[in-house]
């Protein structure tokens, strides 16, 4: 395996297909941040749900 | 052999600590894997001999689209095993799936209409392949609108699981539609019983990427995992052991 490109020009030329390889690329990448991003606050949301039910039971025991 | 540790994976507070315990391992090697693979494929892997360099958009549309059969298989299963043993766990990893399954179908279908423009000369054909990922989509988003329409999450959590086990017949359809039709859509690169259709330098990047997605989905899932147990359990004791 080696390198298939000699220059950054040809690598982001993508040969005729880099108006089809970088938006995939892109999206990708894009969606895969997103659900860390959405997994991360879907867990602070529920802690911060719980924290407050918690909270409303201890004032009426 | 003792089947304690299969019990445990129904307890609420042991899957919520085992979840948090096992992100990290999930995540880093995901990330790991991911950039290996993408690098092999963008920059390491041999120009295809038909699509040029187009073709490397399989290294991000392969992942996705076998993200989204993977996960729906997941979530048709977790939502089968808490119908069957009313196992609170496991419609809360059901529930988990199903946005990050909805959101990977959708990248699959956008990547193979950028994939499909160059090399078929269109973004989108009624094919079998094409149809079924589609519909497998909608079998995401009915889910979950059937799960946002409930108040109460055990009552949802049911009705959500029969719409899942049921969709789980799609998932077998769109694997093999390029086998049983004569599809526009290229047969599979990759098979476990004979020859790959697929040269070696062109096949590392993609095992290594598709294993690195597949352990991403893990990480995505425990931290969802976790949020969903949260949301089940009112009135737990642990939780304030959990949340201290």
């Amino acid at each position: 395996m080696t390198i298939q490109f000699d220059t950054l020009g040809q690598f982001l030329a993508m040969g005729k297909y880099a108006a089809y390889v970088w938006p995939s690329y892109g999206l990708t990448l894009l969606v895969v941040v997103l659900n860390i991003i959405w997994a991360r606050r879907s867990v602070a949301q529920a802690k911060s749900d719980a924290r407050r039910r918690l909270a409303m039971q201890e004032e009426q025991p | 052999m003792t089947w304690t540790w299969f019990h445990r994976l129904g307890s609420p507070p042991y899957v919520y600590r085992l979840a948090g315990r096992l992100t990290p391992w999930f995540a880093w090697s995901a990330a790991v894997l991911i950039l290996i693979g993408l690098y092999g494929g963008l920059v390491l892997a041999p120009p295809d001999y038909q699509q040029g360099n187009g073709f490397r958009i399989i290294y991000v549309h392969a992942p996705t689209a076998w993200l989204s059969l993977m996960v729906y298989t997941w979530m048709g299963v977790a939502a089968a095993v808490g119908l069957i043993w009313r196992i609170k766990v496991a419609h809360a990893v059901a529930a988990a799936c199903a946005p990050i399954g909805a959101s990977f179908t959708a990248v699959a279908l956008a990547t193979g209409s950028l994939f499909g423009k160059p090399m078929w000369g269109t973004w989108w054909m009624w094919t079998p392949r094409l149809t079924s990922e589609l519909l497998l989509l909608f079998l995401y988003m009915g889910y979950m609108g059937l799960r946002a329409s409930f108040d109460d999450t055990q009552r949802a959590d049911r009705a959500s699981a029969v719409l899942a086990v049921v969709g789980i017949v799609n998932v077998p359809i769109v694997h093999y539609s390029v086998v049983w039709w004569n599809d526009l859509h290229q047969a599979s690169s990759i098979t476990l019983t004979g020859k790959d259709t697929i040269a070696t330098s062109m096949l590392v990047p993609l095992l290594v990427s598709l294993l690195g997605f597949s352990l991403y989905f893990g990480a995505v899932l425990l931290v969802r995992l976790r949020a969903e147990i949260l949301r089940r359990e009112r009135a737990a004791a642990w939780i304030r052991e959990a949340l201290a």
